[in-house]
This record gives structure tokens, C-alpha cells and sequence, in this order.
């Protein structure tokens, strides 16, 4: 009589066996589309969720004193762009850069760093929250968004601002990996987005984005793209980079990163 | 007790037998078996993508903000060695602990030394990947609260959580035995065992009500847009890191409770436990017939 005995030994192998099973199971699933549409599906309902509280009252975001600053607000991702362009500008304090504001308005403008600095400016302290979960708390100051909108004057198709910055955190050589981020005009037009050109009341240094960096308060920090160069009224951004939305978004991160 | 008399006293009971004679008796609804098991998906798919993404930044921090800067109450980091493979440390406080092989630092898929703070085969996906394992996170975030949700309306509307969960004046009063039956492994029977114990309530009382609402809130917390309209949410836990941190305790402390829970499992009988949570019917072992021989 050979009867197959289940040792426990065998038993112990064949759960771990199908853990392993699982497990590459579960990679196999998080590189497979229709999967990976399965999980971004609760990425629209992140967004209509904290949309259905956050539009009705554009509830800001809280606002530190000068003690909470943070000792070292740490400088993550790209922290100095690489290229002639970009080392020129900075050489010269950007004395030589204008921001360009185009796409879908009436009326394309372009401001020097001087005339950003002599607009209305708003000053904030604020929580940055990274996508990898640590904070930082720095003081702000720049010119709201919503101004420079309203003054190059949104045509109504016009849905999403797309922030054109002078990075390639992937040092492609035909400008494919520029860093790019979008917003939708919810975001655009609240009080507190502000462009920044100076932080904790010093000039924006250069790991921080100088000239212009985009302060999004309500989101996370891949949003505040940095380096900003040129800012786009688009009506979709399908046909832009990878088409997700921003350098991030199309690597996988959601493009409402309120979460 | 006799045998004959739990037999008597539950004889009008729509009770089924199996076919050793033991009693059957119906203890999970629909419902309840429907929502653990999801729960148990949600539950594992969340531990092990929540461990991906706090492999991102390996470290807890204190208060409003915190990064590789300012001190961390507890971190998993590698260190370099001048010769040999880097060692991996698991920080606590002002003590640490080398974890080489298991956190920190592991042999990859490959056997190669790699410096991640949880290992591959713990974490959804099993590659690094921030992104992925945050579409993971929020997908089964939402499942989990959603079913909970309904779990909770339905436990509140059938009075499940009054009836078979709130411990008794008789239970709170017996709490002792039932800790020392616990130590003792004993498991009750009989008309004991339809009934949970003391133990059981007061545990599952503090997962459902405490534990899993706080892992729902300090998740939220961490969201900068749920912040800006609910300031006061990060505020209950003392800002946005020390919920980051509570978030991670909690967690722990539920891999506890599921490490005892499935311990009492396979110690009560696991075929009869997994039946019941499956099919909704519990064979209830016989009271034994009172201490033989106990008196000459």
C-alpha cells in the first residue's frame, strides 16, 4: 500500500509554495492593464470625493507660524537642472528669464522676475507633504495664479494649466523627460496657488525651483513642479508627454494627488 | 452537567447534528462571513502595499512635520560597511537592533544583499514601486471602508453587536476565569461555546470600534486635500506625522490581533472554525461530564 502522506514538512512547503504563488501572482497583476485600471478606478473616486468637500467651500490649507519652519527643508527630486540654458539663467540671477503664459488665452504674456516681484503677492506658511510621507514646513511668497490668469484672460475651453519647467530628471536628450505638471482650474484659481520666487523670505533657491516654482497647497509635492518656464491654458493633456499629465503621472502616480 | 440536560434545554432549537452526534448550530450570517472574508483580502493587500509605501520614507516621525532631517521615534535603514555586505538596522527610540537578512537589509530574489527596509516577499508590489503600491492601498482602502460600512450598518440593525458582542454584567464579572482559561488553552463547551466569551467580545469590541475606525482616520489624515477641509483631523493625533505614526501602530497592533486570532483558530479546531465562517454552522463540542472521580 503507498499511500502519499502529508508531512507536515510537505504541508509547511506547499503554504509557503503558495504564498510565492501569490505573491509574483500579485506582480504579475500590478503590471497587467486592465488590473492597473481596476486600482486607478479608485483614483476618480479620491478625486470626487475630496472634490465633493473641498469645492463647495475652498476650504485653505492650514497656515503655520514662523516657529514651525522646518531647520532644513529637504530639496528632493531634481535640486539643480542640468544644461547650458538653464546654468546661464542662473549666472546671470535670472535677470534674463521670462515667465510665458500661452495656449488657450486671449492674451499670451510674458513677465520678467522684477515685474512678478512688483505684483500683489501673498505670503504663506504651509505644510509640504511628499508622495514618500515625510513633511516639511516652509514660508512662501508669490504672485497668485489666479491673477496671472485672470490678466492673460482664459478662453472658456480652457480646463487644465500645464506648468512647462526647465528639468529632465531623467536627462533625456530630446526634452522627453522635462518635468511637466497640470492642474485643473479648481486648483488654479484657489486662493492659495500661488507662483513662488522666494522662500522663508530669501530669494527661491535653486534646489527649490528658482526662478518659479508652483505652490499647490492642497496636494502633494510632486504637483509643485519647480523650474517653472512657461504655463499652458490646454483644454486636455492627453497629447502631452505620455499623456497622464505630469513627469510623474505618467510613472504611474495619480494625477489627483489631493491623497 | 450532564450531557442529556444541554441536550433538553437546547432541543427546541432549529439545531442541526453532524453525523458524530455533535451539535450544529447556525453562528455566522451571510453577511458576517461575506464581510470577514473581504475583510481578510483587504486586510493582507493593505498591510503588505501599506508596507511598500512606507518603504519610501523608513522612518516615523513625531508631530506636524518630520523628514531625514529631524529625529525619527523609529526607522529601518542600512549602513554601509567599509568591507562586506551592508547591515541592516531596525532603530527604536534610543535602542537599536540588527536585523540583517530580515529588515533593512535581505537577500533579494537573486541572493543578492538589498537595502530596502521591508523585504520583497512582505510587500505588494514585490519590486519598489511607490506608485503601484499606492494604487493598491486606495483601491482595498476604499473596499475595506465600504465594507465596513455595511458591516456596521447591518451589525447595529440586526442588534448583532448588542446580542452577541457586548459583554454581559455575568462576563465582565467572570473576566478572570475566562483570562485563565485562555492561558490554560481551554476552550469552552457546550452551552458556553454558542456564546463568545468574554475575551473574544472585549477584543472584537476594540478592533471593530477602536482599531479599525482608527486606521480609517489616521490614513485620511495623511491626505493634504482631506487636511484642508478637516483640519481638525490631523489634529487629533497631534499633526500629520504622528498619524503617519499612529497609522503604522495600528497596523501593528492588528497583525497582532490576526496572529492570535488565527493562533485560536487552529487551536479551537480548525476545520469547525473555517466551516463556520464559510457554510455559518458550528459544531459545538459536548459539555464533558463533571470532573470524574473527584471525590472518592
Amino acid at each position: 500500500m503507498t499511500r502519499q502522506l502529508i508531512t507536515r514538512r510537505s504541508a509547511l512547503r506547499g503554504i509557503i509554495g503558495t504564498g510565492g504563488l501569490v505573491l509574483s501572482g500579485c506582480d504579475q497583476l500590478s503590471q497587467n492593464q486592465t488590473f492597473q485600471r481596476m486600482l486607478a478606478g479608485a483614483e476618480k473616486l479620491n478625486l470626487g470625493g475630496q472634490r465633493l468637500v473641498l469645492n463647495s467651500s475652498t476650504p485653505l490649507a492650514r497656515e503655520y507660524q514662523k516657529s514651525d519652519i522646518s531647520r532644513v527643508f529637504k530639496a528632493n527630486g531634481t535640486i539643480r537642472p542640468e544644461g547650458d540654458a538653464y546654468r546661464n539663467l542662473a549666472l546671470a540671477q535670472f535677470s534674463d528669464w521670462k515667465l510665458q503664459i500661452g495656449g488657450l488665452v486671449n492674451k499670451p504674456l510674458s513677465f520678467s522676475l522684477g515685474e512678478l516681484r512688483n505684483m500683489p503677492s501673498r505670503t504663506q506658511i504651509t505644510r509640504h507633504d511628499c508622495v514618500e510621507g515625510w513633511s516639511a514646513i516652509g514660508q512662501w511668497t508669490g504672485v497668485p495664479l489666479s491673477t496671472l490668469l485672470k490678466l492673460a484672460d482664459l478662453k472658456p475651453n480652457a480646463k487644465y494649466i500645464v506648468f512647462r519647467c526647465a528639468d529632465d530628471l531623467i536627462g533625456s536628450r530630446d526634452g522627453s523627460g522635462l518635468y511637466y505638471e497640470s492642474i485643473d482650474l479648481v486648483d488654479a484659481f484657489h486662493p492659495q496657488t500661488i507662483m513662488a520666487y522666494a522662500m522663508n523670505g530669501q530669494t527661491l533657491p535653486v534646489e527649490h525651483g528658482a526662478p518659479l516654482r508652483l505652490r499647490v497647497e492642497r496636494q502633494l509635492g510632486y504637483k509643485m513642479a519647480k523650474y517653472v518656464m512657461r504655463i499652458e491654458a490646454v483644454e486636455e493633456f492627453s497629447k502631452i508627454g505620455i499623456g497622464k499629465g505630469g513627469f510623474w503621472e505618467d510613472r504611474g502616480y495619480e494625477w489627483y494627488a489631493g491623497i | 452537567m450532564a450531557l442529556d440536560v444541554a441536550d433538553e434545554t437546547t432541543a427546541e432549537l432549529p439545531a442541526r447534528r453532524t453525523r458524530s452526534g455533535k451539535e450544529l448550530i447556525y453562528r455566522h450570517t451571510l453577511l458576517v462571513r461575506l464581510a470577514h472574508w473581504i475583510n481578510v483580502l483587504c486586510v493582507v493587500l493593505l498591510l503588505m502595499s501599506g508596507m511598500q509605501i512606507f518603504n519610501a520614507h523608513p522612518m516615523l516621525h513625531w508631530g506636524i512635520k518630520g523628514d531625514e532631517a529631524d529625529p525619527a521615534l523609529f526607522s529601518i535603514y542600512a549602513e554601509d560597511q567599509l568591507e562586506g555586505p551592508p547591515i541592516g538596522w531596525v532603530q527604536i527610540g534610543a535602542a537599536k537592533f540588527n536585523t540583517t537578512g530580515w529588515l533593512g537589509v535581505f537577500r533579494d530574489r537573486d541572493g543578492f544583499p538589498s537595502g530596502r527596509a521591508f523585504p520583497y516577499w512582505i510587500t505588494i508590489p514585490g519590486y519598489q514601486s511607490l506608485a503601484e503600491g499606492r494604487r493598491w492601498h486606495f483601491f482595498f482602502a476604499w473596499l475595506f471602508a465600504l465594507n465596513g460600512l455595511a458591516y456596521l450598518i447591518y451589525g447595529f440593525g440586526v442588534r448583532h453587536f448588542q446580542r452577541d458582542l457586548t459583554p454581559t454584567r455575568y462576563d465582565l464579572k467572570h473576566i478572570g476565569r475566562s483570562i485563565l482559561n485562555h492561558l490554560k488553552l481551554k476552550h469552552p463547551r457546550g452551552e458556553e461555546a454558542k456564546r463568545y466569551n468574554v475575551l473574544q467580545k472585549l477584543t472584537y469590541i476594540a478592533v471593530i470600534f477602536i482599531l479599525l475606525p482608527l486606521m480609517i482616520i489616521s490614513g485620511l489624515s495623511m491626505s493634504p486635500g482631506v487636511d484642508s477641509a478637516a483640519p481638525w483631523l490631523p489634529d487629533i493625533f497631534g499633526g500629520r506625522q504622528s498619524a503617519r505614526t499612529i497609522h503604522f501602530i495600528t497596523a501593528t497592533l492588528l497583525v497582532l490581533f490576526i496572529l492570535v486570532h488565527v493562533i485560536e483558530v487552529l487551536l479551537a479546531g480548525v476545520f469547525n472554525e473555517l466551516r463556520s465562517m464559510i457554510t455559518g454552522w458550528f459544531a459545538v463540542k459536548p459539555e464533558k461530564a463533571d470532573a470524574p472521580r473527584s471525590k472518592p
